[in-house]
């Protein structure tokens, strides 16, 4: 059995102590915000210029110039904060946020990351993951274990353009929790019923 | 005081022409200046830089621009929802620069500043760092240079008659930079106040960045996901 996409998201906040300050990235890494617990610690961050992000708003409170880096509406909490894209790079660069969550394509053993563009055949730009994988103390990669063509995207060394050199700190998939270990994917936990022989490139992991 | 305020976006813009390097506020379509993107989008005139994070989105924004092939050069951090300027870009119809989305600020910010480059280790050991000069630090550092414009268009939410601006929520985001950056500002809002309604310590630009200042009209503001609460 994988995780789905909420399980996901609960294993990447039970690897988050409670007071952390949270980048979340576009795409799957936006659904960790729908898994926080009522009053919850976090302040989390969005790099279009707001600490602070609540849940989804009510009805009555969408406003079209409140939303996070992936456009979607959002509420605040209170104590957020508002500010300009330089400040809020810097915050991220600075090194004052204590986790980022990103999407990725490929990540490989050195910790390396690669999720902006395909040569030839897609080109989403990197956005904010450049900065946020150099700059937040650590990054998690939340993101499918294989490709929809069945691929693993945990690899030995990663063909696609990087994003990052050496960036990554620990992965979640929709099969397990690993961790980043001189040259290796440390099991840190399989999904129900997986087991380590079965997934692709197994020689990778310990 | 000589007046900054203009009657229309065609006045304010009149003087833009084929050629110019303009940066365009907004995140997505979230504050972006929709009365300057529209009057551009009619005006004669080509092969126009533009310095913007999204190059417009979802059909909309300056993608007006970029349909009617206006724009020949691009700096940007992100094409991912903007499939007009990604079919353009493989078809090598259009020159993009993309630049990581903090390099991207801080590099239009320096240049409203003075400062003329700086060293940052984003982008080190990928293909951003490709022909920059690399200096280590505590890490690995590549020399990033500061992004002019000729003219800034952006959107407050409020100004005053000296251009002091109030931003609304997240649509402030690249918005303060680029007026500190381009030679000539202009600003649309939605809401023009007497000097004096914005309190001194709630003016989120000083007014010495901004040349031009309308009050735009007809703003569609749109939301490109809508989320609530279930």
């Amino acid at each position: 059995m994988t995780w789905t996409k909420h399980e996901m998201a609960q294993e990447v906040l039970n690897l988050i102590p409670e007071n952390s300050s949270i980048n979340l990235g576009i795409g799957q890494p936006t659904i960790v915000s729908e898994v926080l617990p009522e009053n919850h610690t976090y302040m989390i961050h969005s790099e279009n210029g707001v600490l602070g992000v609540g849940q989804r708003p009510c009805e009555s409170e969408v406003s079209p110039t409140l939303i996070n880096a992936g456009k979607e509406t959002i509420s605040t909490i209170k104590g957020a904060s508002f500010f300009d894209s330089s400040l809020s790079f810097g915050m991220i660069r600075g090194g004052h946020i204590d986790f980022c969550i990103l999407g990725g394509m490929q990540v490989d053993t050195d910790g390396s990351l690669a999720n902006w563009m395909i040569p030839g055949k897609k080109v989403t730009g990197m956005g904010g993951a450049m900065d946020l994988v150099n700059g937040a103390k650590e990054v998690i990669i939340m993101m499918g274990h294989e490709s929809k063509d069945g691929v693993s995207k945990l690899v030995k060394t990663c063909d696609l353009p990087l994003t990052g050199h050496s960036v990554v700190n620990k992965v979640v998939t929709n099969k397990g929790v690993f961790k980043i270990d001189n040259g290796k994917f440390e099991i840190i936990k399989l999904a129900p019923g997986i087991k380590k022989e079965e997934l692709k490139l197994f020689e990778l992991y310990k | 005081m000589t007046t900054k305020i203009f009657k229309s976006s065609q006045e304010a813009l009149r003087d833009v022409i084929s050629d110019s390097t303009i940066m365009s506020g907004g995140f997505g379509l979230c504050g972006i200046p929709e009365n300057s993107i529209n009057t551009l989008s009619e005006m004669p005139i080509r092969n126009l830089t533009l310095i913007s994070n999204n190059i417009g989105n979802s059909g909309r924004g300056l993608v007006k621009l970029l349909v009617k092939d206006m724009i020949t050069k691009a700096y940007c951090s992100y094409v991912g929802g903007n499939p007009d300027l990604e079919k353009r870009i493989f078809a090598k119809e259009i020159d993009v620069e993309l630049v990581p989305q903090g390099t991207f600020s801080e590099r239009i910010r320096a240049a409203g500043l003075g400062i003329r480059a700086f060293y940052t280790p984003t982008g080190h050991g990928t293909l951003v760092a490709e022909g920059k000069e690399v200096k280590e630090f505590d890490r690995p550092c590549i020399l990033e240079t500061a992004l002019h414009a000729d003219f800034a268009i952006i959107k407050a939410q409020k100004a005053d008659p000296y251009g002091n601006l109030w931003f609304k929520e997240t649509a402030r985001n690249f918005s303060p930079l680029m007026a500190m950056a381009a030679k000539v500002t202009i600003v649309e809002v939605e809401e023009l106040v007497e000097l004096g309604d914005i309190a001194p310590e709630d003016v989120h630009l000083p007014g010495i960045f901004v040349q031009r200042i309308y009050k735009g009209s007809n703003y569609e503001n749109a939301i490109e996901f809508k989320k609530v609460k279930e």
